[in-house]
């Protein structure tokens, strides 16, 4: 295999006049469009949140007025977003490894060479995530039901008390933590699956002769050769968690004891029930800076193993 | 260092109906020898080989590596070593990373370790790249460290899948003298797989002509060009491939072959249609090699062909004529020589003592010309 020749690039100098004029014209429309629905709402909110916009601003906007970094202050000073801030990670540090470890072993399985109806299965496994939230959380809720769910009802058998799986501070987040799952781990598995298909045959040969049994194969094939779509799956599936959302938002409303108030549903209830835009703007901006630095550390660590 | 023998070994994959893979191998290969497999694609080679390896199970016969029976063992315990076509090497891990992986895995200690992997890496010239990744290494650098992490197991028997097949011309010129070598040096059992004939005829002590699962030949290098044993060996082996032409033998006085259609015919010599007796008036198919065809200046009586030139190509220190006589199209390598413009006539002699004559149903070889020593 030879690599691709790398193509020179043409000094501007040696381009026909017009050129580059051409080039912004050729790419006017998909900038306007990022920049008008992209660029513009991030930066209105940011400007936003330096100001103490609310219910009476709406009405009458001369009424705001610029607080400076006084909803950082503040928000950094409130017990309720340290509380959602740690349920956030809860959710997304529990939640995503377990999210990939299932889609990981999911896939292997569908992708070994013994496995039959694979296509049945891949579907089966894919159907959630395409399943409306709110439908799932409906039907969730009735498998979590103290007296009459599923769940309880096949854990009776184990003698195993009932657990008032959504109604308990210490059960709620678990059970959201269930849910999000299963909800999610389908389309990590196809991703993964992918992943698999990508590795050559012969590496496992070549493996097998060097006298490497299934789990070193696994852990010295397998894994390294995963890396980048493993980088991928970790990132997106983290980014997606810290925006967990809607899962309590149906299922629990933040309850019990605020055990499940996530950053961005405490950002929903400031701003869309309390109409602190100004603060829930601030809020945004935080959990983006969590995100951020999240995804650095998840680079960080996959440029140390590469 | 070991023998490996097949006796019967057969391949037969049940995926989607019934595909015989191996029809039956037969094969003994003696201690210290290096055996090439060839073919076409599909012909069973690359299975044949990964039965012996362990890489895939064997549907009937045996496998037997120095007398014992591997059926069954797994490959890490046959004391093998393979290289591949796509070198395989870990991505993840450094050219000495690489070399010492099956070693590591034995639980070798590391001193000992290093040292292996230092000594093969002096024996493939790979000291300065012991830090690099595959992926930073030229193609024939990656195939010198799969050769090294063979090496490096000091194994009864190498395996060879396509090793030079990825590479480019001058590269596998240069990795086949180093094979070549490492096998003089090692002196080691080796079987190899190639579909290219020119590795086969220069690397085997012995070579293994398939097609479509089953052996067509296994012999030397020279007996299978000089005595292909059917049509399918003549063709396969030489470049360009042998003509062939279908015709008849007459006998008598003056025996000749006539081609079919009788568009042209050439003289034979009396012993050779004597032994062709048999076949008399019957069908043949004649071989006859692109050099043991010339072209000369004029015709004589009954032992040349008139044919017209399609195209002469010139390799510089030689020229491929091909020609059309009737509805034959024949090759001729000749020494460089002036040549007549395309579409002229030209006229052809041919060497019927170098000629060979097949069965038309079997394809075996019927018989051969005087200077082919029976």
């Amino acid at each position: 295999m030879t690599a691709p020749a790398i193509p020179t690039r043409t000094p501007a100098a040696q381009l026909p006049p017009g050129t580059g004029r051409a080039a912004w014209l050729f790419l006017a429309p998909a900038l306007s469009l990022i920049f008008i629905f992209f660029f513009l709402p991030v930066l209105a909110s940011l400007l936003l949140s330096l100001t103490d916009f609310d219910i009476y601003a709406i009405a009458d906007p001369s009424a705001t007025r610029f607080v400076g970094l006084r909803n950082y202050g503040r928000l950094l000073q409130t017990p309720e977003f340290w509380q959602a801030l740690r349920n956030t990670l809860y959710f997304a540090l529990a939640g995503g490894p377990l999210t990939i470890a299932l889609s990981l072993g999911a896939a292997l399985l569908l992708n070994a060479k013994l496995t039959r109806f694979k296509t049945v299965f891949r579907t089966i496994y894919f159907i959630p995530f395409v399943t409306t939230l709110v439908a799932v959380s409906i039907v969730w809720r009735y498998l979590y039901h103290t007296r009459y769910g599923l769940l309880n009802y096949g854990l009776g058998y184990l003698g195993v008390e009932p657990i008032d799986w959504l109604g308990d501070p210490r059960w709620a987040m678990p059970a959201i933590i269930l849910l999000a799952v299963w909800k999610n781990f389908g389309y990590n598995m196809l991703i993964f699956i992918a992943g698999l298909q990508s590795i050559p045959s012969e590496l496992y040969d070549a493996a097998e002769i060097d006298g490497a049994g299934p789990v070193r194969r696994f852990f010295n094939v397998t894994l390294p050769l995963l890396g980048p779509t493993m980088l991928f799956v970790g990132v997106v599936t983290m980014i997606g968690y810290f925006q967990l959302f809607a899962e309590p938002y149906v299922m629990t409303m933040g309850g019990p004891l605020r055990a499940t108030t996530s950053v961005v549903l405490l950002m929903y209830e400031e701003g869309f029930r309390w109409w602190r835009m100004g603060y829930a703007a601030a809020i945004a901006f935080v959990l983006f800076l969590v995100i951020l630095i999240a995804t650095l550390i998840q680079f960080r660590l996959q440029r140390e193993r590469a | 260092m070991a023998s490996v023998t097949l006796e019967g070994v057969r391949k037969i994959y049940h995926e989607g109906g019934e595909h015989v893979a191996v029809a039956g191998v037969d094969l003994e290969v003696a201690d210290g020898e290096f055996v090439v497999l060839v073919g076409p694609s599909g012909c069973g080679k690359s299975t044949t080989l990964r039965m012996i390896a362990g890489l895939e199970s064997i549907s009937a016969g045996t496998v037997k590596i120095d007398g014992r029976v591997v059926n069954h063992v797994p490959p890490k315990l046959r004391d093998i070593a393979m290289v591949f076509q796509s070198y395989a090497l870990y991505p993840h891990m450094t050219v000495r990373e690489n070399l010492g992986f099956a070693l590591k895995l034995r639980n070798m200690p590391r001193a000992e370790i290093d040292e292996r992997v230092s000594a093969a890496a002096a024996t493939l010239g790979l000291e300065n790249y012991l830090d690099r990744r595959p992926r930073q290494l030229s193609g024939g650098q990656r195939q010198r460290v799969a050769l090294g992490r063979a090496i490096v197991r000091q194994p009864k028997v190498f395996l060879f899948d396509e090793p030079l097949s990825n590479l480019d011309a001058q590269m596998r010129v240069s990795m086949r003298r180093e094979i070549a070598r490492l096998h003089q040096e090692l002196a080691v059992t080796m079987i190899y797989v190639t579909h290219d004939q020119v590795e086969a005829m220069t690397l085997g002590d012995r070579i293994v002509v398939m097609e479509k699962g089953h052996v067509m030949q296994i012999d030397t290098p020279l007996n299978l060009y000089e005595r292909p044993k059917n049509r399918f060996v003549a063709g396969f082996i030489g470049n360009p491939a042998m003509n062939f032409a279908t015709g008849t033998v007459v006998g008598g006085d003056e025996p000749r072959f006539i081609a079919e259609g009788g568009g042209w015919q050439t003289a034979l010599p009396r012993r050779l249609a004597s032994r062709l007796g048999p076949a008399s008036g019957g069908t043949v198919i004649m071989g006859v090699r692109p050099e043991d065809v010339s072209v000369v200046p004029d015709a004589r009586n009954g032992a040349t062909i008139e044919a017209r030139l399609d195209l002469a190509e010139s390799l510089g220190n030689e020229v491929f004529v091909y020609a059309r006589a009737d509805e034959q199209d024949i090759v001729a390598r000749v020494s460089p020589q002036p040549m007549p413009p395309l579409g002229s006539p030209i006229t052809l002699a041919i060497d019927m003592e170098r000629a060979h004559f097949f069965d038309p149903t079997s394809g075996e070889r019927i018989t051969s010309g005087a200077s082919h020593p029976e």
